[in-house]
Protein backbone atom coordinates (compact mmCIF):
# COMPACT_ATOMS: atom_id res chain seq x y z
CA UNK A 1 0.00 0.00 0.00
CA UNK A 2 2.80 2.00 0.75
CA UNK A 3 3.72 2.45 -2.91
CA UNK A 4 0.80 3.79 -4.42
CA UNK A 5 0.77 6.47 -1.55
CA UNK A 6 1.52 10.17 -2.78
CA UNK A 7 2.32 11.53 0.88
CA UNK A 8 4.95 8.86 1.65
CA UNK A 9 6.89 11.24 -1.14
CA UNK A 10 6.10 14.78 1.28
CA UNK A 11 7.03 13.43 4.83
CA UNK A 12 5.46 17.06 5.82
CA UNK A 13 1.38 15.82 4.58
CA UNK A 14 0.89 13.21 7.03
CA UNK A 15 -1.99 12.91 8.17
CA UNK A 16 -3.52 10.20 10.62
CA UNK A 17 -6.59 9.31 8.64
CA UNK A 18 -7.73 9.04 5.34
CA UNK A 19 -10.64 8.22 3.39
CA UNK A 20 -8.60 6.44 0.60
CA UNK A 21 -6.53 4.10 2.34
CA UNK A 22 -7.53 1.07 3.33
CA UNK A 23 -5.08 0.32 5.97
CA UNK A 24 -6.64 3.03 7.91
CA UNK A 25 -10.05 1.66 7.63
CA UNK A 26 -8.87 -1.69 8.79
CA UNK A 27 -7.11 -0.30 11.80
CA UNK A 28 -10.41 1.82 12.61
CA UNK A 29 -12.34 -1.77 12.23
CA UNK A 30 -10.09 -3.81 14.51
CA UNK A 31 -10.06 -0.61 17.19
CA UNK A 32 -13.95 -0.76 16.97
CA UNK A 33 -14.34 -4.43 17.32
CA UNK A 34 -11.75 -4.59 20.26
CA UNK A 35 -13.68 -1.57 22.17
CA UNK A 36 -17.11 -3.24 21.20
CA UNK A 37 -15.75 -6.74 22.63
CA UNK A 38 -14.58 -5.16 26.10
CA UNK A 39 -17.95 -3.14 26.01
CA UNK A 40 -20.29 -6.08 25.74
CA UNK A 41 -18.58 -8.73 27.81
CA UNK A 42 -19.16 -7.87 31.06
CA UNK A 43 -15.82 -8.68 31.68
CA UNK A 44 -16.72 -7.43 35.59
CA UNK A 45 -13.22 -6.42 35.99
CA UNK A 46 -13.07 -4.77 39.40
CA UNK A 47 -13.58 -8.30 40.68
CA UNK A 48 -10.99 -9.71 38.83
CA UNK A 49 -8.62 -6.96 40.17
CA UNK A 50 -10.16 -7.09 43.58
CA UNK A 51 -7.99 -7.75 47.03
CA UNK A 52 -10.16 -11.24 47.58
CA UNK A 53 -9.37 -12.40 43.70
CA UNK A 54 -5.71 -11.73 44.47
CA UNK A 55 -5.85 -13.85 47.75
CA UNK A 56 -7.61 -16.56 45.84
CA UNK A 57 -4.83 -16.69 43.00
CA UNK A 58 -1.91 -16.54 45.34
CA UNK A 59 -3.11 -19.63 47.66
CA UNK A 60 -4.19 -21.04 44.16
CA UNK A 61 -0.53 -20.97 42.97
CA UNK A 62 1.10 -21.46 46.66
CA UNK A 63 -1.03 -25.24 46.32
CA UNK A 64 0.21 -25.64 42.81
CA UNK A 65 3.55 -25.25 44.30
CA UNK A 66 3.23 -28.16 46.30
CA UNK A 67 2.73 -31.47 43.75
CA UNK A 68 1.86 -34.43 44.88
CA UNK A 69 4.98 -37.20 44.56
CA UNK A 70 3.52 -40.22 46.10
CA UNK A 71 4.60 -43.63 44.35
CA UNK A 72 1.12 -44.67 44.00
CA UNK A 73 0.04 -41.50 42.28
CA UNK A 74 3.18 -40.65 40.37
CA UNK A 75 2.42 -44.41 38.89
CA UNK A 76 -1.45 -43.18 38.18
CA UNK A 77 -0.09 -40.28 36.38
CA UNK A 78 2.36 -42.55 34.34
CA UNK A 79 -0.68 -44.70 33.00
CA UNK A 80 -2.90 -41.62 31.96
CA UNK A 81 0.30 -39.80 30.39
CA UNK A 82 1.22 -43.31 28.20
CA UNK A 83 -2.57 -43.67 27.36
CA UNK A 84 -2.72 -39.86 26.32
CA UNK A 85 0.13 -40.96 23.89
CA UNK A 86 -1.35 -44.03 22.79
CA UNK A 87 -5.02 -41.85 22.05
CA UNK A 88 -2.61 -39.41 19.60
CA UNK A 89 -0.69 -42.10 18.09
CA UNK A 90 -3.53 -44.89 17.80
CA UNK A 91 -6.02 -41.38 16.30
CA UNK A 92 -3.34 -40.15 14.19
CA UNK A 93 -2.99 -43.34 11.99
CA UNK A 94 -6.58 -44.05 11.74
CA UNK A 95 -6.44 -40.46 10.37
CA UNK A 96 -3.96 -40.98 7.61
CA UNK A 97 -5.37 -43.82 6.61
CA UNK A 98 -8.52 -42.84 6.33
CA UNK A 99 -7.47 -39.56 4.89
CA UNK A 100 -5.22 -40.78 2.24
CA UNK A 101 -8.54 -43.20 1.25
CA UNK A 102 -10.75 -40.13 0.91
CA UNK A 103 -7.97 -37.99 -0.64
CA UNK A 104 -7.86 -40.11 -3.45
CA UNK A 105 -11.53 -39.20 -4.57
CA UNK A 106 -10.76 -35.91 -3.59
CA UNK A 107 -8.13 -34.88 -6.37
CA UNK A 108 -7.69 -34.75 -9.69
CA UNK A 109 -4.90 -36.10 -10.16
CA UNK A 110 -4.09 -35.72 -14.15
CA UNK A 111 -5.63 -33.39 -16.59
CA UNK A 112 -8.20 -35.41 -17.94
CA UNK A 113 -9.14 -37.30 -14.76
CA UNK A 114 -13.28 -36.69 -14.56
CA UNK A 115 -12.66 -36.74 -10.83
CA UNK A 116 -16.72 -36.87 -10.43
CA UNK A 117 -16.32 -37.30 -6.46
CA UNK A 118 -13.88 -34.32 -6.01
CA UNK A 119 -16.84 -32.51 -4.65
CA UNK A 120 -18.29 -34.24 -2.62
CA UNK A 121 -15.37 -36.04 -0.39
CA UNK A 122 -13.62 -31.75 0.03
CA UNK A 123 -17.49 -31.06 1.15
CA UNK A 124 -16.90 -33.97 3.64
CA UNK A 125 -13.13 -33.26 4.67
CA UNK A 126 -13.98 -29.62 5.30
CA UNK A 127 -16.83 -30.68 7.53
CA UNK A 128 -14.91 -32.77 9.47
CA UNK A 129 -12.09 -30.82 9.95
CA UNK A 130 -14.27 -27.80 10.79
CA UNK A 131 -15.50 -29.38 13.88
CA UNK A 132 -12.33 -28.97 16.61
CA UNK A 133 -11.53 -32.07 18.23
CA UNK A 134 -13.53 -31.24 21.56
CA UNK A 135 -16.68 -31.29 20.02
CA UNK A 136 -16.18 -34.22 17.94
CA UNK A 137 -15.62 -35.82 21.45
CA UNK A 138 -18.23 -34.22 23.44
CA UNK A 139 -20.36 -35.60 19.92
CA UNK A 140 -19.31 -39.11 20.15
CA UNK A 141 -19.45 -39.49 24.23
CA UNK A 142 -22.93 -40.29 23.14
CA UNK A 143 -22.47 -43.44 21.12
CA UNK A 144 -18.99 -44.92 22.89
CA UNK A 145 -18.90 -43.82 26.33
CA UNK A 146 -16.69 -41.80 28.72
CA UNK A 147 -12.63 -43.67 28.28
CA UNK A 148 -10.13 -42.74 25.77
CA UNK A 149 -12.05 -44.94 22.92
CA UNK A 150 -13.77 -41.87 22.54
CA UNK A 151 -10.58 -39.47 22.80
CA UNK A 152 -9.19 -41.53 20.23
CA UNK A 153 -12.09 -41.70 17.55
CA UNK A 154 -12.52 -37.69 17.88
CA UNK A 155 -9.13 -37.53 16.77
CA UNK A 156 -9.32 -39.53 14.31
CA UNK A 157 -11.66 -37.75 12.62
CA UNK A 158 -10.70 -34.45 12.81
CA UNK A 159 -7.43 -35.12 11.83
CA UNK A 160 -8.37 -37.06 8.71
CA UNK A 161 -9.91 -33.95 7.35
CA UNK A 162 -6.75 -32.45 7.97
CA UNK A 163 -4.52 -34.90 6.91
CA UNK A 164 -7.20 -35.64 3.89
CA UNK A 165 -7.06 -32.23 2.36
CA UNK A 166 -3.03 -32.01 2.52
CA UNK A 167 -2.42 -35.24 1.16
CA UNK A 168 -5.14 -34.44 -1.80
CA UNK A 169 -2.71 -31.54 -2.60
CA UNK A 170 0.27 -33.70 -2.50
CA UNK A 171 -1.28 -35.66 -4.85
CA UNK A 172 -2.43 -33.14 -7.26
CA UNK A 173 0.95 -31.69 -6.75
CA UNK A 174 2.64 -34.86 -7.44
CA UNK A 175 5.12 -34.80 -10.61
CA UNK A 176 3.58 -36.13 -13.77
CA UNK A 177 6.02 -37.64 -15.90
CA UNK A 178 6.00 -41.40 -13.72
CA UNK A 179 2.56 -41.62 -13.91
CA UNK A 180 2.06 -40.45 -17.53
CA UNK A 181 4.64 -42.89 -18.63
CA UNK A 182 2.56 -45.71 -16.81
CA UNK A 183 -0.42 -44.65 -18.14
CA UNK A 184 0.79 -44.73 -21.61
CA UNK A 185 1.79 -48.10 -21.41
CA UNK A 186 -2.25 -49.07 -20.32
CA UNK A 187 -1.82 -49.72 -16.44
CA UNK A 188 -4.59 -49.39 -14.97
CA UNK A 189 -5.22 -46.28 -12.10
CA UNK A 190 -4.86 -48.13 -9.15
CA UNK A 191 -1.10 -49.56 -10.70
CA UNK A 192 -0.40 -45.56 -11.67
CA UNK A 193 -1.43 -44.57 -8.26
CA UNK A 194 0.51 -47.27 -6.45
CA UNK A 195 3.47 -47.53 -8.64
CA UNK A 196 4.00 -43.97 -9.76
CA UNK A 197 1.91 -41.77 -7.45
CA UNK A 198 2.06 -42.96 -4.00
CA UNK A 199 6.04 -43.58 -4.19
CA UNK A 200 7.04 -39.68 -4.82
CA UNK A 201 4.73 -38.82 -2.14
CA UNK A 202 5.33 -40.38 0.32
CA UNK A 203 7.92 -38.47 2.68
CA UNK A 204 5.40 -35.86 2.37
CA UNK A 205 2.71 -37.57 3.51
CA UNK A 206 5.10 -38.98 6.46
CA UNK A 207 6.22 -35.24 7.25
CA UNK A 208 2.19 -33.90 7.02
CA UNK A 209 1.33 -36.92 9.81
CA UNK A 210 4.14 -36.43 11.68
CA UNK A 211 3.05 -33.00 12.27
CA UNK A 212 -0.68 -33.71 13.30
CA UNK A 213 1.25 -36.18 15.46
CA UNK A 214 2.86 -33.37 17.30
CA UNK A 215 -0.18 -31.61 17.47
CA UNK A 216 -2.33 -34.55 18.47
CA UNK A 217 -0.22 -35.52 21.43
CA UNK A 218 -1.84 -31.74 22.86
CA UNK A 219 -4.76 -32.25 21.80
CA UNK A 220 -5.22 -35.76 23.56
CA UNK A 221 -3.80 -34.14 26.95
CA UNK A 222 -7.10 -31.69 27.17
CA UNK A 223 -9.75 -33.94 25.50
CA UNK A 224 -10.24 -35.90 28.53
CA UNK A 225 -11.67 -32.58 29.93
CA UNK A 226 -14.79 -33.36 27.98
CA UNK A 227 -14.24 -37.33 29.44
CA UNK A 228 -12.37 -38.66 26.83
CA UNK A 229 -9.89 -40.36 28.80
CA UNK A 230 -5.74 -39.36 29.39
CA UNK A 231 -4.27 -37.22 31.69
CA UNK A 232 -7.47 -34.48 30.58
CA UNK A 233 -9.84 -36.93 32.46
CA UNK A 234 -7.58 -36.94 35.05
CA UNK A 235 -7.28 -33.43 35.60
CA UNK A 236 -11.42 -32.65 35.51
CA UNK A 237 -11.61 -35.24 37.97
CA UNK A 238 -9.11 -34.18 40.67
CA UNK A 239 -9.94 -29.90 39.84
CA UNK A 240 -13.32 -31.29 40.58
CA UNK A 241 -12.35 -32.62 44.16
CA UNK A 242 -10.63 -29.13 44.67
CA UNK A 243 -7.15 -31.54 45.07
CA UNK A 244 -4.99 -29.45 44.36
CA UNK A 245 -1.96 -30.93 45.05
CA UNK A 246 -3.03 -34.38 42.46
CA UNK A 247 -4.34 -31.40 40.22
CA UNK A 248 -0.90 -29.70 40.38
CA UNK A 249 1.28 -33.23 39.92
CA UNK A 250 -0.75 -33.39 36.54
CA UNK A 251 -0.28 -29.75 35.39
CA UNK A 252 3.40 -30.37 35.48
CA UNK A 253 3.45 -33.68 34.21
CA UNK A 254 1.31 -32.00 31.16
CA UNK A 255 3.85 -29.48 30.53
CA UNK A 256 6.17 -32.02 30.27
CA UNK A 257 4.84 -34.38 28.00
CA UNK A 258 4.28 -31.36 25.75
CA UNK A 259 8.14 -29.61 26.18
CA UNK A 260 9.33 -33.45 25.44
CA UNK A 261 7.71 -33.80 22.36
CA UNK A 262 8.46 -30.16 21.24
CA UNK A 263 11.99 -31.31 22.03
CA UNK A 264 11.88 -34.30 20.20
CA UNK A 265 10.07 -33.12 16.96
CA UNK A 266 12.56 -29.84 16.63
CA UNK A 267 15.73 -32.07 16.79
CA UNK A 268 13.92 -34.48 14.45
CA UNK A 269 13.53 -31.78 11.83
CA UNK A 270 16.97 -30.58 12.70
CA UNK A 271 18.58 -33.78 11.92
CA UNK A 272 16.56 -34.28 9.15
CA UNK A 273 16.89 -30.77 7.37
CA UNK A 274 20.70 -31.15 7.64
CA UNK B 1 0.71 -50.38 17.74
CA UNK B 2 -1.06 -53.60 20.05
CA UNK B 3 -0.21 -52.08 23.42
CA UNK B 4 -1.51 -48.88 22.15
CA UNK B 5 -4.76 -49.75 20.54
CA UNK B 6 -4.72 -51.83 24.34
CA UNK B 7 -4.21 -48.67 26.16
CA UNK B 8 -6.68 -46.32 24.11
CA UNK B 9 -9.76 -49.45 24.96
CA UNK B 10 -9.87 -49.72 21.11
CA UNK B 11 -12.81 -51.60 20.70
CA UNK B 12 -14.85 -50.34 17.77
CA UNK B 13 -18.10 -52.87 17.86
CA UNK B 14 -19.57 -50.96 21.17
CA UNK B 15 -20.43 -48.58 18.55
CA UNK B 16 -23.12 -51.27 16.73
CA UNK B 17 -24.14 -52.38 20.47
CA UNK B 18 -28.07 -52.01 20.16
CA UNK B 19 -28.17 -50.07 23.07
CA UNK B 20 -25.50 -47.61 21.72
CA UNK B 21 -26.63 -48.02 18.17
CA UNK B 22 -30.40 -47.39 20.03
CA UNK B 23 -29.24 -44.18 21.56
CA UNK B 24 -26.94 -42.61 18.47
CA UNK B 25 -30.20 -43.20 16.20
CA UNK B 26 -32.54 -41.69 17.85
CA UNK B 27 -29.65 -38.42 18.59
CA UNK B 28 -28.50 -38.67 15.36
CA UNK B 29 -32.40 -38.48 13.58
CA UNK B 30 -32.87 -35.40 16.21
CA UNK B 31 -30.43 -33.14 14.19
CA UNK B 32 -33.15 -32.48 11.34
CA UNK B 33 -34.49 -30.00 10.98
CA UNK B 34 -32.15 -28.16 12.80
CA UNK B 35 -33.73 -25.99 15.49
CA UNK B 36 -34.87 -22.94 14.13
CA UNK B 37 -37.30 -20.97 16.33
CA UNK B 38 -36.56 -17.59 16.32
CA UNK B 39 -35.89 -16.94 19.86
CA UNK B 40 -33.56 -19.97 20.11
CA UNK B 41 -31.79 -18.17 16.49
CA UNK B 42 -31.31 -14.88 18.48
CA UNK B 43 -29.70 -16.76 21.67
CA UNK B 44 -27.01 -18.73 19.26
CA UNK B 45 -26.45 -14.99 17.69
CA UNK B 46 -25.49 -13.57 20.97
CA UNK B 47 -23.49 -16.63 21.91
CA UNK B 48 -21.45 -16.12 18.73
CA UNK B 49 -20.96 -12.44 19.30
CA UNK B 50 -19.89 -13.64 22.69
CA UNK B 51 -17.55 -15.96 21.28
CA UNK B 52 -15.86 -13.90 18.69
CA UNK B 53 -15.78 -10.78 21.96
CA UNK B 54 -13.94 -13.37 24.07
CA UNK B 55 -11.09 -13.95 20.79
CA UNK B 56 -10.79 -10.26 20.41
CA UNK B 57 -10.18 -9.52 23.76
CA UNK B 58 -8.54 -12.11 24.83
CA UNK B 59 -6.26 -11.55 21.60
CA UNK B 60 -5.66 -7.63 22.74
CA UNK B 61 -4.41 -8.83 26.09
CA UNK B 62 -1.73 -11.34 24.48
CA UNK B 63 -1.01 -8.29 22.44
CA UNK B 64 -0.48 -6.03 26.01
CA UNK B 65 1.40 -8.99 28.12
CA UNK B 66 3.50 -10.09 24.38
CA UNK B 67 4.89 -6.55 23.66
CA UNK B 68 7.12 -6.03 26.87
CA UNK B 69 7.70 -9.73 26.83
CA UNK B 70 9.60 -9.83 23.48
CA UNK B 71 11.14 -5.97 23.99
CA UNK B 72 13.07 -7.48 27.27
CA UNK B 73 13.44 -11.19 25.27
CA UNK B 74 15.03 -10.21 21.67
CA UNK B 75 18.74 -10.49 20.93
CA UNK B 76 18.52 -7.53 18.76
CA UNK B 77 18.26 -4.67 21.00
CA UNK B 78 20.98 -5.50 23.61
CA UNK B 79 23.31 -2.70 24.08
CA UNK B 80 26.33 -5.26 25.95
CA UNK B 81 25.98 -7.27 22.67
CA UNK B 82 27.31 -4.50 21.08
CA UNK B 83 31.12 -5.06 22.39
CA UNK B 84 31.45 -8.94 22.11
CA UNK B 85 29.20 -10.77 24.72
CA UNK B 86 26.09 -10.50 26.16
CA UNK B 87 26.58 -9.17 29.98
CA UNK B 88 25.66 -11.63 32.18
CA UNK B 89 22.70 -10.12 34.21
CA UNK B 90 20.84 -9.34 30.80
CA UNK B 91 21.53 -13.25 29.51
CA UNK B 92 19.85 -14.31 32.51
CA UNK B 93 17.21 -12.21 32.59
CA UNK B 94 16.64 -13.18 28.77
CA UNK B 95 16.78 -16.53 29.37
CA UNK B 96 13.80 -16.69 32.37
CA UNK B 97 11.29 -14.34 29.99
CA UNK B 98 12.20 -17.23 27.46
CA UNK B 99 11.55 -20.13 29.56
CA UNK B 100 8.36 -17.97 31.50
CA UNK B 101 6.76 -17.54 27.41
CA UNK B 102 7.32 -21.45 27.21
CA UNK B 103 5.58 -22.53 29.95
CA UNK B 104 2.61 -20.39 29.34
CA UNK B 105 2.40 -21.60 26.03
CA UNK B 106 2.63 -25.42 26.68
CA UNK B 107 -0.52 -25.40 28.87
CA UNK B 108 -3.37 -25.83 26.57
CA UNK B 109 -5.55 -22.78 26.73
CA UNK B 110 -8.68 -25.04 27.66
CA UNK B 111 -6.81 -26.18 30.66
CA UNK B 112 -6.03 -22.64 31.63
CA UNK B 113 -9.52 -21.89 31.19
CA UNK B 114 -10.58 -24.55 33.65
CA UNK B 115 -8.05 -22.89 35.88
CA UNK B 116 -9.04 -19.40 35.71
CA UNK B 117 -12.65 -20.58 35.73
CA UNK B 118 -11.96 -21.93 39.60
CA UNK B 119 -10.43 -18.09 40.59
CA UNK B 120 -12.20 -15.73 39.01
CA UNK B 121 -16.00 -17.79 38.59
CA UNK B 122 -17.87 -19.15 35.25
CA UNK B 123 -17.76 -16.60 32.71
CA UNK B 124 -16.32 -14.96 29.94
CA UNK B 125 -13.62 -13.50 31.90
CA UNK B 126 -12.02 -17.37 32.49
CA UNK B 127 -11.75 -17.17 28.48
CA UNK B 128 -10.17 -13.84 27.73
CA UNK B 129 -7.90 -14.52 30.34
CA UNK B 130 -7.14 -18.17 29.46
CA UNK B 131 -6.46 -17.35 25.80
CA UNK B 132 -4.78 -14.13 26.78
CA UNK B 133 -2.66 -15.90 28.16
CA UNK B 134 -1.65 -18.91 26.15
CA UNK B 135 -0.91 -16.31 23.06
CA UNK B 136 1.03 -14.21 24.93
CA UNK B 137 3.28 -17.26 24.90
CA UNK B 138 3.17 -17.54 21.45
CA UNK B 139 3.10 -14.33 20.28
CA UNK B 140 6.20 -13.67 22.45
CA UNK B 141 7.61 -16.74 20.79
CA UNK B 142 7.02 -15.51 17.40
CA UNK B 143 7.60 -11.70 17.76
CA UNK B 144 11.29 -12.44 19.15
CA UNK B 145 11.82 -15.41 15.96
CA UNK B 146 10.66 -12.82 13.59
CA UNK B 147 12.26 -9.79 15.04
CA UNK B 148 15.83 -11.72 15.57
CA UNK B 149 15.31 -12.94 12.16
CA UNK B 150 15.19 -9.65 10.46
CA UNK B 151 18.18 -7.44 9.13
CA UNK B 152 20.18 -5.58 12.11
CA UNK B 153 22.06 -3.17 10.59
CA UNK B 154 19.72 -0.17 10.98
CA UNK B 155 19.27 -1.24 14.74
CA UNK B 156 22.72 -1.96 16.17
CA UNK B 157 24.26 1.38 14.12
CA UNK B 158 20.88 3.70 16.13
CA UNK B 159 22.58 2.26 19.16
CA UNK B 160 25.79 2.34 18.73
CA UNK B 161 25.58 6.00 17.58
CA UNK B 162 24.00 6.60 21.04
CA UNK B 163 20.37 5.89 20.80
CA UNK B 164 18.07 4.12 23.11
CA UNK B 165 17.09 1.04 22.86
CA UNK B 166 13.28 2.07 22.05
CA UNK B 167 14.02 4.61 19.61
CA UNK B 168 16.25 1.67 17.97
CA UNK B 169 13.05 -0.42 17.91
CA UNK B 170 10.72 2.41 17.40
CA UNK B 171 13.04 3.79 14.16
CA UNK B 172 14.85 0.52 13.40
CA UNK B 173 13.77 -2.56 14.03
CA UNK B 174 9.92 -2.18 13.78
CA UNK B 175 9.59 -0.21 10.93
CA UNK B 176 10.64 -3.47 8.64
CA UNK B 177 9.20 -6.43 10.48
CA UNK B 178 5.73 -4.51 11.11
CA UNK B 179 4.09 -5.92 7.75
CA UNK B 180 5.21 -9.67 9.15
CA UNK B 181 3.88 -9.11 12.99
CA UNK B 182 0.44 -7.96 12.02
CA UNK B 183 0.05 -10.41 9.68
CA UNK B 184 0.98 -13.46 12.35
CA UNK B 185 -0.96 -11.76 14.86
CA UNK B 186 -4.53 -11.35 12.57
CA UNK B 187 -3.52 -15.02 12.52
CA UNK B 188 -3.59 -15.57 15.67
CA UNK B 189 -6.89 -14.22 15.98
CA UNK B 190 -8.44 -16.43 13.63
CA UNK B 191 -7.24 -19.14 15.81
CA UNK B 192 -8.51 -17.82 18.79
CA UNK B 193 -12.00 -17.38 17.61
CA UNK B 194 -11.50 -21.45 16.62
CA UNK B 195 -10.53 -21.73 20.27
CA UNK B 196 -13.04 -19.75 22.37
CA UNK B 197 -15.55 -21.91 20.24
CA UNK B 198 -14.34 -24.36 22.32
CA UNK B 199 -13.78 -22.55 25.62
CA UNK B 200 -17.18 -23.00 26.64
CA UNK B 201 -17.41 -26.80 27.25
CA UNK B 202 -15.51 -25.58 30.86
CA UNK B 203 -17.81 -23.04 31.40
CA UNK B 204 -15.86 -20.08 29.90
CA UNK B 205 -19.30 -18.58 27.89
CA UNK B 206 -19.77 -18.23 24.07
CA UNK B 207 -20.92 -21.01 21.71
CA UNK B 208 -19.28 -23.96 23.65
CA UNK B 209 -21.26 -23.19 26.68
CA UNK B 210 -24.89 -23.47 24.56
CA UNK B 211 -23.56 -26.76 22.52
CA UNK B 212 -22.75 -28.17 25.81
CA UNK B 213 -26.09 -27.75 27.41
CA UNK B 214 -28.35 -28.90 24.36
CA UNK B 215 -25.60 -31.63 24.20
CA UNK B 216 -26.38 -32.68 27.98
CA UNK B 217 -30.04 -32.25 27.47
CA UNK B 218 -29.79 -34.38 23.91
CA UNK B 219 -31.21 -31.80 21.84
CA UNK B 220 -30.46 -33.20 18.44
CA UNK B 221 -32.12 -30.08 16.88
CA UNK B 222 -30.15 -27.49 18.99
CA UNK B 223 -26.45 -29.06 18.59
CA UNK B 224 -27.02 -29.39 14.74
CA UNK B 225 -27.77 -25.24 14.81
CA UNK B 226 -25.42 -24.47 17.05
CA UNK B 227 -22.81 -26.60 15.04
CA UNK B 228 -23.89 -25.09 11.88
CA UNK B 229 -23.19 -21.34 12.99
CA UNK B 230 -20.12 -22.69 14.65
CA UNK B 231 -19.00 -23.77 11.20
CA UNK B 232 -19.95 -20.71 9.36
CA UNK B 233 -18.35 -18.15 12.08
CA UNK B 234 -14.98 -20.30 11.53
CA UNK B 235 -15.31 -20.25 8.06
CA UNK B 236 -15.98 -16.42 7.99
CA UNK B 237 -12.82 -15.81 10.33
CA UNK B 238 -11.00 -18.02 7.69
CA UNK B 239 -11.62 -15.89 5.15
CA UNK B 240 -11.80 -11.86 7.03
CA UNK B 241 -8.29 -13.10 8.31
CA UNK B 242 -6.94 -13.70 4.83
CA UNK B 243 -8.35 -10.84 3.31
CA UNK B 244 -6.69 -9.17 6.23
CA UNK B 245 -3.46 -10.52 5.78
CA UNK B 246 -3.43 -9.69 2.00
CA UNK B 247 -4.49 -5.96 2.16
CA UNK B 248 -1.91 -5.93 5.47
CA UNK B 249 1.08 -7.12 2.91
Amino acid sequence: MAQKDPAMNNPQANPWFRWNCSVCWVTLGIVLLTILSFWTLDLQLERLFSVDSAKRMGRFLGELLSPDVRAVFLHKLWIASVETLAMSAVGTVLAAFCGLLLAIPASKSHSNDPAHWRFLSRLLLNGLRSIPELVWAALILISAGLGPFAGTLALALHTTGVLGRLFSESIENAPQAPAHALRVQGASESQVFLYATLPTIIPQLMSYSLYRWENNIRAAAVLGVVGGGGLGQMLAFHMGLFQMQETSSILIAMILLVVLVDTVSYTARRLMSR
Amino acid sequence: MVPALVATEFKPWILLESENLKVSSRFLADFFPPNTQPDFLLLVAKEAWRTIAIATAGTFLALLLAIPLTLISTRVLSISSLSGRVHHLPFVVRQLVRWILIIIRSVPELIWALVFVRVVGLGPAAGVLAIGLTYAGMLGKVYTEILESGDHHVSTNLMRNGSSRLQAFFYGVLPQNLTELTSYTVYRWECAIRASAVLGFVGAGGLGQQLDNSMRMFNGGEVATILIVFMLLVGLADLLSAWLRKILQ
